[in-house]
Order: structure tokens, then sequence, then C-alpha cells
């Protein structure tokens, strides 16, 4: 079946972002699911099921089920989900697939974590990669490394510049500026990306984005119920994954998992690129936003550099890319902020009147993730397809 | 020679035929014994047919590089002293790539496509490391 339109998000919940020494792991995606339960008008005995994901600073067995018992949820379909910033994404896909299957009714997809300051917790731990013995002997280390080598890529094949790379983070600044839930809200020109330090050639500083503790929540129910609720609903047009091999096995790191998971997720709602009034896009870094708008087809392959500049991308361009200001300069929340944003912007009247689409009817999502390997996508709706 | 603290491989029942020929400085590299093609890491299953039967070929040393990056933030004690330095993604004649450090020149003097050919760095008792250096002018 398609399950075109078959569901809703009804209710989507955001911590504060930035530095939360004051809140535990758990208690970031508690404080999450509530606000998101709120919004939906409903209460824990209203939810049966959740999706959440080991937090990577403090990774521990069936964290859902730990959630959803602390959360006073007693889920009939509960499970963690591990495919890195594409995770949120997947989740809202998987949400619909438990519900029109009739595993459940109403679920909480819920992703938090405490990257900045988890440290200073008694307990926590780290999630390893995998690929560890093959990587840091090398001194191979940290997420901008494997990301500059798409940005490396791009350079070479197509000519890309680090002015265009530096047009994304202009851009997702000037949004967070308007969004006061935004860690990094002084604007900033094309020369101040240059001009920050080097963290590893071609990323300057501010290609990469924050690090930041916090937890995002979002409740999907069946469309059946969408006027059951108080605030407008969202509609699940489509979703698609796509996971390619790492970095090393690739014949490609200009073209990521983006191009299949888009196709597939186009395909499922009946839509098209320039049917997008904006695009939330997984913003790890400069470079990923590029190639992800090149591989959902918003400009052909290696014509992403001139695409996002002089202001395409930012609110009053053609296409709004991450009005929330995205993860180099929001917070990052493993893009789980990137999906409440869209929900957001659709309802209308839910952001600040500076940042709100005009009349907003469709939006694209994606999350990427997994040293490159992890890419899901999401196309939300303000009507019923 | 102080204590070297930098990360090492672990050496795991896959990847000890690797290491222990960089050791010997002679890399060999798992090739499937069905299909022939190498890959890396090494693995039990090749990705290609599935099989299982595998044998290690020496390889020729020589390879260009796919990606050239230069590291300019330390991630620890152990990076310190050599920031910035170069990571790179090799890529062998043999038509597999590697995460590697291209030394005996400055970082940024190394760009995609350049020539390079094997060397080994011997940091433990144990473990050599492979490493690559610019082919200079040598290259057909």
């Amino acid at each position: 079946m398609n399950p075109k339109g078959a569901c809703t998000i009804v209710g989507v919940g955001e911590t504060a972002v930035g530095k939360l020494p004051e809140m535990t792991t758990l208690g970031v995606q508690l404080e999450a699911i509530g606000r998101a339960v709120k919004d939906a008008g409903l209460g824990p005995k209203d939810i049966d099921g959740l999706l959440a994901i080991q937090p990577s600073n403090d990774p521990q067995r069936s964290y859902a089920l730990t959630v959803a018992q602390a959360a006073g949820i007693h889920p009939s379909y509960a499970t963690d989900l591990a495919i890195g910033g594409a995770t949120p994404v997947a989740m809202v896909a998987h949400a619909v697939m438990a519900i029109v299957t009739g595993l459940c009714s109403t679920v909480v997809c819920v992703l938090g974590h405490k990257q900045a300051t988890g440290r200073l917790e008694p307990r926590h731990g780290r999630l390893r990669d995998g690929n560890e013995d093959f990587e840091e002997p090398f001194g191979l280390l940290g997420a901008p490394a494997v990301h500059a080598c798409v940005a490396a890529r791009h350079m070479h094949e197509f000519g890309t510049k680090s002015e265009q790379f530096a047009a994304v983070a202009v851009a997702m600044r000037r949004h967070a500026s308007l969004n006061a839930n935004a860690t990094m809200r002084k604007p900033i020109t094309i020369q101040d990306v240059l001009e920050s330090r080097w963290v590893v050639k071609p990323f300057h500083l501010l290609d990469c984005c924050l690090v930041s503790d916090g937890a995002g929540a979002v409740v999907v129910t069946s469309a059946d119920r969408a006027h059951d609720f108080p605030k407008p609903p969202v509609y699940i047009w489509g979703f698609g994954e796509g996971h390619i091999a790492g970095p090393l096995q690739s014949s490609s790191l200009t073209t990521l998992g983006g191009k299949q998971a888009s196709e597939m997720a186009y395909r499922m709602a009946g839509v098209r690129p320039k049917d997008m009034d904006f695009a939330q896009i997984y913003d790890c870094f400069t470079a990923i936003v590029m190639v992800t708008l090149e591989d959902y087809g918003f400009c052909a392959k290696g014509e992403g550099g001139p695409w996002v500049e002089n202001g395409r991308i930012e609110i009053g361009g053609d296409l709004p890319v991450n009005t929330h200001g995205g993860l180099l300069s929001q917070g990052h929340i493993e893009g789980m902020l990137h999906i409440t944003e869209a929900v957001k912007q659709l309802r209308g009247h839910s952001v600040e009147p500076e940042r709100q689409v005009n009349d907003a009817k469709l939006g694209i999502v994606s999350g990427h993730g997994a040293s490159l390997s992890a890419h899901a996508t999401l196309i939300l709706g303000r009507e019923k397809p | 020679m102080g204590e070297y603290l930098k990360p090492l491989p672990s050496k795991n029942l896959d990847d000890k035929p690797l290491w222990d020929s960089c050791k010997n400085h002679s890399m060999a590299l798992q090739r499937c014994a069905s299909c022939g093609q190498f890959r890396y890491p090494p693995r039990s299953l090749c990705p290609n047919c599935h099989a299982t039967e595998t044998e290690w070929r020496p390889v020729s040393g020589r390879g260009r590089v796919y990606v050239s990056l230069v590291m300019c933030h330390s991630y620890g004690p152990a990076w310190e002293k050599d920031v910035p330095y170069n990571v790179s993604i090799i890529e062998l004649e043999e038509g597999v790539k590697m995460w590697s450090n291209v030394i005996g020149c400055p970082p940024d003097e190394v760009k995609i496509g350049d020539a390079v050919v094997l060397v080994y760095e011997d940091v433990t008792e144990e473990i050599s490391l492979p490493k690559f250096r610019p082919a200079g002018h040598q290259t057909p």
C-alpha cells in the first residue's frame, strides 16, 4: 500500500538548545515528550508507540523502554533506531509503518542528547563508530574530517569555491537570528566564514555545526483522527531512505544517499522538487547542504555552488532552507528540530513572523548521518493529499 | 623515544593478517578467492559475491590521492605537535581505497590525483602503519 497521507503529525515539542547543565540526558527527552504530547492535547495514556535513539553521550540498552517507563507510556510498539543523523526522519517513517499496520495508534518520536555538557554527568559513555582501527591511527578524528572529503571532492570535480560553502553558513545564521531558541544569533558575512580558523581544510570553523544539548519530539497518529487535536494537523505525504557504502567504498563522494531517498519520497508523494515551498536540510557541514540540494533535484549535480549564492536559500528567496537556523546556527539536535520546524511552518502562526515562509503548503526534510552513509527524506504537507 | 600515545589498530581476527603484513613491510590485502575482488577493511564475507574464501595478496604499493585533507585542529595531546597534518584517502592500484597520511612533504602540497608510493612507519614493536609519500616525477 502507499502510505501517502495516511498519518499526520499532531504534536511537536522542543527544549531549549545550547548548554543545559541543569538537566540530565534523560531529562531533556522527557521535557520534549511532555511538550509534544501536551501540544497534541493528549496525555501519557493516549500514547502507545515510542521511538527513541541511544544518546551518543550516554548509550544504554533498550533506551526507548527506559524513556517510555519514565514518561508513563506503555507501548505496544517501541524500539531504538540508529542511523545517525538520519534517525529522526526515519523515526517518522517508522511511526507511519507501525500505525498503518495496526501495531499502535499514536507514536511519540524523540531525540535528545547532551553533546555540549553531557561529560559533566556522573555516568556517561561514548558510542563507537566501528571503523576506528582504520581511521584513528592515521589521525582521522572527528566528524568534520569525513565531511570535508565531500567538500574537497566537490571543489575538485565541479570547481566549487569556499565562498559558496560560506553562503550556506550565512543563510543559516540569518535564520537563527530570527529564532528566539537559537544559540548563534549574530549575523555573519561570507568574509567572517572565510576568516574563521581552519578546522580541517577545506572547512573553516563556521562551515561546521554546533555542539549542543537539547531534545525534540513529535507525535504521529492516523490521519482519520486529524481533526481531534487542538493544532492544525500536518500530513505525511512521502518518505524514503537511501544508505550508501562508506566513504572508502562509495563510488562517489558527491552523490550521497539523498538521491535514492528523495526519489522514493517524491514518488510516494507524487510531487516534484519545484512543488516545495521550503526545505529543512541536514546541515552538519555547509557542503552537505549543497550536495543534498543537488541530490534532491533542486539543481543539477555540480551546480550547488552558484545555486546557493545570493540569498536563494534564505527566507524570501526561491527555496528557504533551514528556517530555524539549522545545526549550523540554531543548535545540533541531530535534525529532530528540522522536523519540528517544518511542522510549525506548515501549521502557520507558530514561528516568529519574520521567519514564516509565506503560504507554506509543502516542505521537504532531510536526515543524513553515519559518516556519510545514511540518508532519510520526509515530505510534509499542510493539506491532506 | 617516548611512549606512543596515538590510537593503534586493535588487530582483530578479521584484520590481523593485514597488520602483520605491514609489520613485515609487505602490505597484503584481502582478495576474494572466488570473484577476485580486493576489499578493505578486511572482512569475513565478500561484499561482491558473498564467498568466504579469501587470499592475501601483496600490493604493488602504488596509488593515487583520492582526497587530501589538512587536519588543523588537534583532537588531543598526542596530535598537538602534528597539526597541521595530512589525512588522505589513497586509491591503490588494486582498486581499493584506504585512509592514510601522505608524509615527506608539506600537508598543503598534497593534491587529488597525485601519485604516491607506500612506505611504513614503525610506530611500536607490534605495529607498522602503512603511509604514503609523493611518487615525485617518476609516474608513467
